[in-house]
């Protein structure tokens, strides 16, 4: 490792003892050693299997269910559906006031996406829990469903979630959140260029290496600990709290020690309903995703599609920047309506562009919920800008680094939501790149300094 | 279910279990003679995490039956250090921070250890190819081939 002490000399102090020297992670050993415990490696006597009945469809009305062969089959301990939740309908931001709750922890009248969580099987061993969910008998009446979020958005789409009555999520500020800076109309009629593109992305899978799931132990006291691998301890306890309408000092989650997450476990998916099921039971409770459940069922990376219209002068400013970000929730929020905000004040990227215009939105399909993963949001985002980047430059004739070292933003200037740009080093790490990459640019450039202009 | 059973030594230790007939090798070592070591990431043979040595040679626990290794020898990562001394892959994982959330940690130090017990001085392609079965999603591949060289190296120093 490398550390560039030329930049930003007189804002530091060289008295750091920790910063860029190499120490020991606190958790290695027990890695390399294989005595790590992760939640699955606790194993309690008596201990139950929670298997899963999904829905094979994606959009369908439930008319009955029939459990009475499965809960027959031996090895069969208890059987859930919805009517078992006390707070069966629910929606993770919640905690911080975004609504409405449109989620059901097992699936009530209607299924929205194919792979949902209908019926709960408890058994004495996997295998048996598995057989007897096959056994469970749904009948569905298959529903039109949406899978483009264009088509979606059209008037007279079948709607997917009756939650929100509509295929897109209601902000305050109406049908999208919006960002309006300057006059981005007549930016373009002033540019010499203009470039629209559009850009679209298909949905992430984290494919963590341990799958999601957790363990449940009843403590014989009204009180449950919950081993998991979530990524959100808290986040999940409290929702756990209003699902189960139980009071959070009941609840003891343990965790902490994630086999891969990526923002893949920051849902509340298995632990509500494994400890419903230890509650149930007064058994200890083990859910955990097969590989199949891991790759098909827990949440992607949302598909995205990001138009955008730029108008670019000769001289390389961008002086006018029009998105519309779509990012396709599928058919439950979950975090993507929190992803789509974070586009909408990400898009002009870290440009400044004195005429700017932003729609996105959050919409809904029959499609498996997508949620947080690696800088959800403006991740792709970032590469329809990039690429944007790169085209506007060969359409004006100009190098592609300098293009970004002229529109580049620098602390004082005013970014299109409102916030004043502030410790910015953009600049400094693009003269650092064209260096490392051997990209040479005008000498111009490599003087320049993200600190205020006129500073 | 009928049970059958199993009688293997485990890191040198004797072990004798009953289990359901089926039941694997991973299952049994980790739910009914409690080393944890070896990992579940896929139970269909994918991801290498469940890799064990079953004599001397690199087997997936995930796709082996406990029945079938009566009288072996199997060694899992938790039998490889020594009176709390490291072996030399633990340690070269260690250093070169080679670990992240460490999950598919023990299934790569006993792929490492099958390449290493067989070819003492592997070429990065031969560790490249040794590892090939094992999936580290947190991408900590170049950091894991270095552990290897690097454990390669201080064997083949000692050996001297
Ligand atoms: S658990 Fe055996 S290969 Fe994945
Ligand atoms: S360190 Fe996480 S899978 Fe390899």
């Amino acid at each position: 490792m490398e550390l560039r002490k030329n930049y930003f000399a007189d804002q530091r102090k060289d008295d750091l003892h920790e910063i860029g020297q190499p120490r020991p992670r606190s958790d290695s050993p027990g890695h390399v050693t294989g005595k790590t415990a992760y939640f699955a490696d606790r194993n309690f006597p008596g201990m139950l299997h929670l298997k899963m009945v999904r829905s094979p469809y994606h959009h369908a009305r439930i008319r009955s269910i029939d459990t009475s062969e499965a809960e027959k089959h031996p090895g069969v301990v208890k059987i859930l559906t919805a009517k078992d939740v006390p707070h069966n309908v629910y929606t993770i931001l919640i905690l911080i006031q975004i609504g409405p709750e449109d989620e059901t922890v097992l699936a009530d009248g209607k299924v929205r996406w194919k792979g949902e969580a209908v019926v709960a099987v408890l058994a004495e061993t996997e295998r048996a829990a598995q057989e007897a969910a096959a056994k469970v008998k749904v009948d569905y009446e298959v529903l039109p469903a949406v899978f483009d979020m264009q088509e979606a958005l059209k008037p007279g789409a079948p709607i997917v979630n009756e939650y929100h009555g509509q295929n897109y999520y209601l902000y305050d500020s109406g049908e999208c959140r919006k960002v309006r800076f300057g006059d981005v109309e007549a930016g373009f009629t002033s540019a010499d260029h203009i470039l629209e593109q559009s850009y679209q992305s298909s949905p992430i899978e984290h494919a963590p290496t341990e799958t999601t799931g957790c363990v449940v132990v009843p403590e014989g006291n009204d009180r449950f600990t919950c081993y998991t691998n979530t990524q959100a301890m808290f986040f999940t306890l409290d929702n756990t709290s209003i699902i189960l309408q139980m009071p959070g000092n009941k609840l003891h989650f343990v965790g902490g020690t994630v086999g891969g997450g990526f923002g893949g476990k920051v849902d509340v998916i298995v632990e509500p309903i494994a400890i419903l099921g230890a509650k149930l039971t007064g058994r200890p409770v083990c859910f955990i995703y097969s590989r199949e459940e891991e790759m098909q069922i827990s949440s992607p990376r949302a598909a995205e599609k990001v138009v955008i219209k730029d108008g670019v002068m000769n001289d390389g400013r961008i002086v006018a920047r029009k998105v519309t970000g779509y990012t396709d929730a599928g058919a439950y929020s979950r975090h993507s309506p929190y992803g789509a905000q974070k586009g909408a004040g990400h898009y002009p990227g870290p440009y400044t562009i004195p005429n700017v215009w932003i729609d996105t939105y959050c919409v809904y399909t029959n499609r498996t919920p997508s949620s947080a993963m690696r800088g959800f949001g403006v991740t792709i985002g970032d590469f329809a800008l990039e690429v944007q980047m790169d085209k506007l430059a060969r359409l004006i004739g100009m190098d592609p680094l300098e293009f970004r070292f002229i529109n580049a933003y620098r602390d004082g200037d005013m970014k299109a939501h409102r916030q004043p740009t502030e410790g910015a080093a953009l600049i400094e790490c693009m003269q650092e790149a064209s260096r490392a990459a051997n990209w040479p640019v005008a000498e111009k450039y490599l003087a320049m300094s993200s600190y205020a202009k006129g500073a | 279910m009928a049970k059958v059973p199993v009688q293997f030594t485990l890191n040198g230790a004797e072990k004798a279990e009953f289990v359901d007939s089926g039941t694997t090798l991973l299952h049994a070592l980790r739910d009914k003679i409690g080393d944890t070591s070896p990992k579940g990431g896929c139970h269909q043979g994918t991801c290498g995490a469940c890799s064990v040595i079953i004599d001397g040679e690199l087997r997936l626990s995930c796709l082996t039956l406990a029945e079938t290794c009566n009288g072996a020898a199997i060694t899992t990562t938790s039998g490889l250090s020594q009176g709390g001394v490291l072996h030399p892959l633990q340690r070269a994982f260690l250093d070169a921070f080679a670990t992240q959330c460490g999950f598919c940690t023990p299934g790569m130090i006993m792929a490492a250890k099958v390449l290493l017990d067989q070819t003492p001085n592997p070429s990065r392609a031969e560790v490249v190819e040794a590892l090939s079965g094992n999936i580290c999603r947190c991408t900590g591949y170049e950091p894991i081939i270095q552990a290897v060289l690097t454990a390669a190296r201080s064997n083949s120093q000692r050996a001297a």
